[in-house]
């Protein structure tokens, strides 16, 4: 399973909203002026009183239409812990509900959930920590509706920090779980 | 699966350079050292004399916590050999015993001839014949590339004729390098136990956590993420192959080696939370050991093999636990501290050393298994991952000093401490290999 594809294709694998500029020399067009000669001259004796141009339809970025069908939170992916808790705080609830429905919508699509824990402690205690913070992001999401097919956990304990430093700022940054499609 | 695995993974087992990255620099516990004389042995050759023995020796000496070398400068004199010394102006100079020697050229070429004696002062200065202050005298024939380890055997030498413990300096540890600059970010390294003969082991992309030695010191058991999730695999040092021992879903954690060598104490979660294990290495026929809801980890050997150190949150926060294996019988041996992790019992069974909390500083400390008494022994505030020399006189562990992630070493008695700053990148989890000789 190659998941790194999977992320590319999950935001252009969406319906687009984008229109093509179309063209106006297609068949019917041209049949419809054969059979109604005078409307056609009387727009030939108009042309030089008006002028079309091409429009290009409004398109939306991909992030945009992620952001439309899912809100916001659909672009975060990063769910903080506080020091030795693994219970999800309500201000991160809103990207996991998001991920959720995005999940339920597409069965097809899969998710890692990566488990990290700050430096504090011992390596091994804290790759346990680290999964106890992915299992509890993955039981949220299954009372979601998401199927434990979809979800996977993996702990990397402290051994993947995104702050280096040894402050507690970097370590509130660096115990986190991580969705990565 | 298979081409990822070649690409992100490289297996190494060179000379990363000759001259020490880690360097142990001691920062407490000079002043309480016994002094002694480790005399420049005497070159009767052509040329540099071909490795600085007494050097080697003397670092040695200091960095045990237990002994002071005096400087060169300070020597009254710089015989070779015992006769004639005059024992009295070491005695003066408060010197307790002396090592000293010669190294020549042998008859076969790259080879040399070593021979040294320890002195005891105390009983030279007496002067009474039925008394000899010789404590020790060898020779020997050396090869050229193995002068530095003959030197630390000399210090393992003068080390148990001094305090009556088998020295240590003949060994090496294992560590974890991560430097983000690199391609293979994390490596696992060895070197002597003194940061020299630095060699690389394995990098990869991906994490490497927890390597313990195998009894022989011949292979390493470690954690490797290779795959993108943790697996549990062997080395052996010299032949470099590998074998997968675990791969099971969710962790494969925490290996410990067996004290006989046949099984690996490890921790997995495939049943719901992480729980203890014994794998049969050979028939990797496995047997759970813990059973309850809760985080159990850190599985440690005690040294009879009989039973298993771990950390349980089975009474809340983590603390150490000991289980007996053929009763399961399970008792709780740490009270104090808000938690501790990662217990190792001493090689002489009589004490616990972990890692313990107090005010939000995590701490090495020693237990007396007997009394339950708990003593800190640093002053740095995120140690984690202690190992106990095999001969039990010290602990390597891993800490933050000065906004560096590096190794550090501390005395049993917490008196002699030292720090190991890595060069560049962080190095962590440390592993003292058991004796090599």
């Amino acid at each position: 399973m190659n998941l790194s594809m999977i992320s590319k294709s999950l935001l252009i694998a969406l319906p687009m909203l984008a229109l093509g500029a179309c063209s106006s020399n297609s068949d019917s067009d041209a049949d419809s002026t054969e059979t109604n000669k005078a409307a056609t001259e009387q727009a030939v004796t108009e042309t030089n009183t008006v002028e079309t141009d091409v429009i290009e339809a409004v398109e939306l970025t991909e992030e945009e239409l992620m952001v439309q069908e899912y809100t916001a939170a659909i672009l975060e992916t990063t769910i903080n812990f506080e020091f030795d808790k693994s219970t999800i705080a309500p201000r991160f609830t809103m990207i996991l509900d998001a991920h959720a429905k995005y999940l339920v919508a597409n069965p097809d699509k899969s998710i890692v959930i990566e488990g990290h824990a700050d430096e504090k402690g011992t390596p091994e205690y804290n790759i346990a920590l680290g999964e106890r913070r992915a299992n509890s992001v993955s039981t949220y999401l299954e009372n979601m509706g998401v199927a434990a097919k979809q979800l996977s956990v993996v702990s990397y304990g402290e051994e993947k920090p995104v702050n280096f430093g040894h402050d507690a700022a970097a370590h509130a940054e660096n115990r986190r779980a991580e969705l990565t499609y | 699966m298979f081409i990822r695995l070649i690409l992100s993974l490289s297996l190494l087992l060179v000379s990363v350079q000759a001259s020490a990255s880690l360097e142990i620099l001691i920062t407490e516990g000079v002043n309480s050292a016994r002094p002694v004389a480790v005399i420049p042995f005497k070159w009767s050759g052509e040329g540099k004399k071909p490795e600085n023995l007494s050097e080697i020796i003397g670092n040695d000496l200091r960095s045990s916590g237990q002994f002071n070398p005096i400087s060169v400068g300070k020597m009254p004199k710089t015989p070779s050999n015992s006769q004639n010394v005059d024992y009295a102006l070491w005695h003066n100079i408060g010197v307790e015993a002396i090592v000293m020697g010669e190294i020549k050229p042998s008859t076969k070429a790259g080879e040399y001839t070593i021979t040294y004696e320890l002195l005891d002062v105390v009983t030279g200065n007496m002067g009474m014949a039925e008394y000899s202050p010789i404590m020790e005298k060898r020779r020997s024939t050396v090869k050229k590339s193995q002068l530095r380890q003959f030197s630390h055997r000399i210090s393992d030498v003068v080390y148990e004729k001094l305090t009556g413990v088998r020295g240590a300096f003949l060994t090496r540890i294992a560590y974890v390098a991560v430097d983000r600059d690199s391609t293979h970010p994390y490596q696992l390294r060895i070197s002597d136990y003194d940061g020299f003969g630095e060699k690389l082991v394995l990098r990869s992309k991906q994490p490497i956590m927890t390597p313990t030695w195998s009894p022989d010191g011949r292979k390493l058991a470690y954690v490797s993420f290779e795959q993108k999730r943790s697996q549990v695999y062997i080395q052996d040092l010299y032949t470099q192959k590998r074998e997968l021992m675990t791969s099971f879903p969710k962790i494969n954690g925490a290996p410990s080696w067996s004290p006989d060598g046949k099984q690996l104490a490890l921790v997995l979660s495939k049943d719901g939370q992480p729980e203890i294990y014994v794998l049969n290495i050979m028939t990797k026929a496995l047997n759970r050991i813990t059973r309850n809801r809760v985080i159990d980890t850190e599985p440690s050997w005690s040294p009879d093999g009989k039973s298993l150190i771990f950390t349980s949150e089975r009474g809340g926060r983590p603390q150490i636990y000991q289980v007996e294996l053929t009763s399961g019988q399970t008792k709780r041996l740490t009270w104090e501290g808000e938690l501790n992790l990662g217990g190792t019992i001493t090689p002489d069974g009589d004490s616990l050393v972990v890692v313990s909390r107090h005010n939000g500083s995590y701490k090495i400390s020693v237990q007396d298994l007997d009394s339950s008494e708990l003593r800190t022994l640093t002053k740095t505030q995120l140690d984690e991952s202690p190992s106990i020399a095999p001969n039990g006189s010290m602990i390597i562990y891993s800490t933050v000093y000065q906004g560096k992630k590096g190794l550090a070493l501390v005395s049993m008695d917490g008196r002699f401490k030292a720090n190991i700053p890595a060069k560049n990148g962080d190095v962590k989890s440390p592993a003292w290999s058991p004796f090599l000789n």
